[in-house]
């Protein structure tokens, strides 16, 4: 009767007769463990650099963020992002809605997402590069110099990366417009206008507005394209973390590196969330 | 002819008739909106491009054509302090290889176990996955430098950053498995092949992953590109990679030919992953 | 009415008292011309040169395989396609130039056509809130037709909380409520199961007479276009094969298109001289008395068949073995075996289970007038 029975890998455990096999959650465990080491610890010793110093619990390295100069970072990297997440997400939409107008098939199609995929990738130093190439002090185009001013000079090269990413992320809402609602529409008597106003419009709203969020998101994390443009002045957040975890200047202050990585963090984290939640309105409707 | 009477699947425009009628003038001024639409982008995006291959072609003379920029990819000019750009290229690839790797070696058997044996955990495991999204890398580095001084004191070369750059991938392999997983009925392929005697190992390796195979490459060359684009963490983390040296030997040499050349080449072989991906998809899509 | 039975154990509404009354009275509709509509999309001709007259009130149903151009003729009414050539006129007036918003036609699509949105109410009342109808009158409309389409109880849910059968009465009730001259409906049963299919499709009939709109209705199905139209339009290829009502186009069909896609029949081989065709020995009379002799195949209904014990048959030709009998509930039909080719017999079950499979059995044709087809092809030639 003790006699071992044949067990499959991760068999209910308990089973009368059988020998106890480990339970099927055993199988995330490396994947678990992975995370763990690489995701939540670091994001763990984020915040507790931020609420802790060498002398225990206190708070006040979190006064950082009253201090002008922390909200001038703040308050820089909200106003890039914010501008360039509205420019990019209206003029995403346009193109997203002349690709999406298109045949399903063709090869313009093909090449317009392939392109936004790479584009949406590209920020970082090679954008940069491609910038001054073009508007830079030896600028094939013109030699701008106004580009190098915060942030209207670098609100088009971000728009650059934002405006892919917002056709990556808004042409399957505007795909999942079915055409019987347009033409219902039509039949009982909407002109184009009317279908905007009252179908199309409303339908697509929680999607172009979740993109817009996840533009929003997208421009406040970037770091290397700001970086290779913009390296001697820190305007954003990200810049700021960058000086203040590096030993370039002779003092690393990771205290302040970690506080404004929190606050980072915390912003990005309700953006993220009014996204997901927009999102599933969308899918719900747009499947 | 079957596109007429098939429900919404007709495209939204089609090539264009005879004049007269409401439908055809709509359709023509929407061609219209579409060619000026793509004009306009299109330019906005491509000059930046073309920028940079022109200056990837460009001699000492200002206005002249060499092939030098790309010959030094394989020999950098400037000081001794330039960072050695082909070694860059080489580690970053390998880079690119190790992540794919880990990423898949970690996720398929992770997401096909969770989805045949412990369901429950999915949604956990899914926010566990997107979770890169809302702490951006510029967060990220700063929790993982302790991590890191860690690791250097076991491992000097610049490979150890795969263990970060796989949770940067994390969310669009991610997205790309589970869709992948999702088209095809991972329930009843598996129960099928129990019932024919195949063991657990069997199930996900020589039944679900083969099945997923398109999954599988678009999470690869996801994975591989965002490898050859990023620069914070390796930046911050004091590792030189391909953006890196692209940085410093901009920084070195003020617009370096090779800088243009390097990441033309980078970006070229990206946009390509990139257009293989589109036509391994749209196969399934018609299957 | 309908000579191919439906699996009715419903009690269909089309045949009780009350709304034949309402057949009988007259009809408020309008009448709908269809002249010459020819269109092409590139190289493929979807409608080559049909005409239509609806009378007011009727219910026209145009059936046909896919491709044949029935849902473009749908669609060129709507104005959601524009004709090449060929004119409109609905009420008199020629509406062929006119904006598909501006033709006052309600259209019920095949699925997916409410807006998700919106709820049904909302959904109902469209139409009247882009005529900027005030909120009572939309309120008291949708009302009215909500309860005409019995969905009163679901005026605050949304689409994707409703089943399929439900979604599409509300696109029903939506496209009446703007009371709109003509009902269009483009395979609105399609999408659904089949026992939803068949009481939708009584009810759609029920609501359709007690309006007394003018409708044109568009499917595949050749049960639903008997069952419920005044008048059935056969279509192939882009061309109307024949225009008439249900019995008629299933016992005298004008073509051997109409023939084969409506109802069954066998094909048996034979030579055609005089006013006669002579199939394996028997000779039936013509439909066409006209057609030139030569090799011909007769189309004989199944209902034309009967058997009988072997050895009662006028043709030695005639005699086969039964291979299989369907139980199709009053008839059955039966397959027999004739050693060359195989026959369709439809006969009542009681007669049926005489000849079980295995049995020899002698076949007798009805002498009704037939039409014939040369080479297999679906060209007229009757």
């Amino acid at each position: 009767m003790a006699v071992a029975s044949t067990t499959q890998t991760g068999a209910r455990p308990g089973r009368a007769g059988r020998r106890l096999a480990a339970p099927s959650w055993v199988g995330t465990v490396p994947f678990l463990c992975y995370v763990g080491i690489f995701l939540l610890l670091p994001t763990g010793i984020v915040i507790w650099g931020a609420v802790r110093n060498s002398t225990g619990f206190q708070f006040s390295n979190l006064k950082l963020l009253g201090n002008s100069d922390v909200r001038s970072y703040f308050v820089g990297s909200i106003e890039l992002s914010a501008i360039t997440a509205v420019v990019g997400a209206v003029l995403g939409a346009v193109l997203a809605y002349a690709i999406a107008s298109g045949n399903p098939d063709g090869a313009v199609r093909r090449f317009s997402l392939a392109g936004s995929g790479v584009l949406a990738q590209f920020g970082g130093v090679t954008l940069a590069f491609a910038f001054s190439a073009t508007i830079g002090p030896v600028g094939y185009l013109t030699q701008a110099s106004w580009f190098y001013d915060f942030p209207q000079g670098i609100v088009p090269i971000y728009v650059y990366f934002q405006v892919p990413l917002m056709v990556l992320v808004f042409l399957p809402a505007i795909d999942g417009l079915r055409i019987q609602w347009r033409e219902a529409s039509e039949n009982l008597g909407g002109s184009t206008w009317h279908y905007w106003r009252y179908v199309g419009g409303p339908l697509l709203a929680p999607a172009f507005t979740g993109a817009l969020l996840l533009l929003f998101a997208n421009a406040l994390s970037a770091f290397a394209t700001i970086q290779a443009w913009e390296n001697q002045i820190a305007y954003t957040v990200p810049q700021q973390i960058s000086v203040a975890i590096s030993s370039e200047v002779g003092t690393a202050n990771p205290s302040e590196a970690d506080v404004l990585a929190l606050g980072m963090v915390v912003m990005v984290a309700i953006i993220m969330t009014g996204y997901a939640l927009l999102q599933r309105r969308a899918a719900r409707w747009l499947r | 002819m079957a596109a007429i009477t098939s429900v919404g699947e007709a495209p939204l425009t089609a090539t264009a008739r005879k004049p007269g009628g409401m439908q055809a003038g709509r359709r023509r001024r929407l061609n219209l909106f579409r060619y000026v639409t793509f004009t306009v982008f299109g330019v906005f995006f491509l000059v930046p491009l073309w920028s940079m291959v022109r200056f990837s072609f460009a001699g000492t003379n200002p206005g002249s054509w060499s092939v030098t920029p790309w010959k030094q990819i394989t020999a950098p000019p400037g000081s001794s302090g330039a960072p050695d750009l082909l070694g860059a290229i080489e580690i970053t690839l390998e880079l690119a290889v190790l992540t794919c790797l880990v990423v898949l070696v970690l996720l398929v058997p992770t997401m096909i176990w969770i989805h045949l044996k412990v369901r429950w955990i999915s949604r956990a495991f899914e926010f566990l996955c997107l979770l890169p999204l809302t702490i951006p890398a510029i967060v990220l580095v700063v929790g993982l430098a302790p991590i890191y001084n860690f690791i250097r004191h076991y491992q000097l070369s610049a490979l150890q950053l795969f263990w970060a750059y796989v949770i940067l991938a994390l969310p669009y392999a991610y997205r790309a498995l589970a869709t992948g997983l999702g088209a095809i009925d991972v329930t009843t392929l598996s129960e099928a092949a129990r019932s024919l005697g195949a063991s657990w190992f069997t199930v996900m390796f020589r039944v679900i992953a083969p099945n997923m195979w398109q999954a599988i490459l678009n999470a690869t060359l996801l994975s591989a590109a965002l490898v050859l684009g990023e620069f914070t963490i390796a930046f911050l983390l004091l590792y030189t990679n391909l953006q890196v040296a692209l940085y410093y030997t901009a920084r070195a040499t003020a617009n370096a030919g090779v800088v243009f050349s390097t990441s033309t080449a980078a970006l070229l072989f990206a946009f390509t992953l990139l257009v293989i991906l589109s036509y391994v998809g749209r196969r399934r899509r018609r299957g | 009415m309908s000579a191919a039975a439906a699996g009715g154990d419903e009690v269909s509404n089309v045949t009780s008292p009350g709304s034949e009354t309402q057949e009988l009275a007259t009809r408020a509709g309008v009448e709908v011309r269809l002249e010459g509509l020819r269109r092409r999309y590139g190289q493929v001709v979807a409608l080559d040169g049909v005409d239509i007259t609806v009378q007011p009130g009727e219910l026209v149903a145009l059936l046909g395989p896919s491709g044949c151009g029935k849902t473009t003729t749908l669609r060129l009414l709507a104005g959601l396609e524009d004709a090449d050539e060929g004119q409109i006129v609905v009420g008199g007036k020629d509406i062929t130039r006119l904006p598909a918003s501006r033709r006052d036609m309600g259209m019920v699509f095949q699925a997916y056509s409410l807006f998700p949105h919106m709820t049904v109410r909302q959904n109902v009342a469209f139409g009247l809130r882009l005529r900027r109808a005030g909120k009572d009158k939309r309120d008291e409309r949708a009302a009215e037709m909500l309860e005409l389409v019995e969905l009163s109880s679901q005026a605050e849910r949304y689409p994707h909380q409703l089943s399929g059968g439900q979604q599409q009465r509300v696109a029903l009730a939506r496209a009446l409520a703007i009371e709109p001259q003509v009902l269009l409906l483009d395979e609105p049963l399609s999408a659904l199961d089949a026992k939803v299919r068949a009481q939708l499709r009584d009810q759609i009939r029920r609501i359709q007479l007690e309006v007394g709109i003018t409708t044109l209705f568009v499917t595949h199905d050749q049960e639903e276009a008997l069952a419920i139209a005044d008048r059935v339009g056969v279509m192939s290829r882009g061309r109307l094969e024949q225009l008439a009502p249900p019995t008629e186009v299933y016992s005298r069909p004008a073509t051997p298109f109409v023939a084969e896609f409506v109802g069954l029949t066998n094909r048996l081989a034979g030579t055609v001289s005089g006013s006669t065709v002579t199939v394996r020995g028997v000779d039936l009379p013509l439909v066409d008395p006209s057609t030139p002799p030569g090799t011909a195949i007769a189309l004989v209904r199944p209902e034309a068949v009967t058997l009988a014990s072997e050895g009662a048959s006028d043709s030695a030709a005639l005699v086969g073995t039964v291979i299989a009998a369907t139980f199709l509930g009053a008839t059955s039909r039966v397959t027999v075996d004739l050693g060359d080719i195989t026959i369709l017999a439809q006969l009542s079950t009681s007669d049926a289970v005489d000849h079980p499979a295995g049995s020899r059995v002698a076949l007798t044709i009805r002498k009704d007038p037939v039409l014939v087809s040369r080479d297999g092809s679906d060209s007229p030639h009757a």
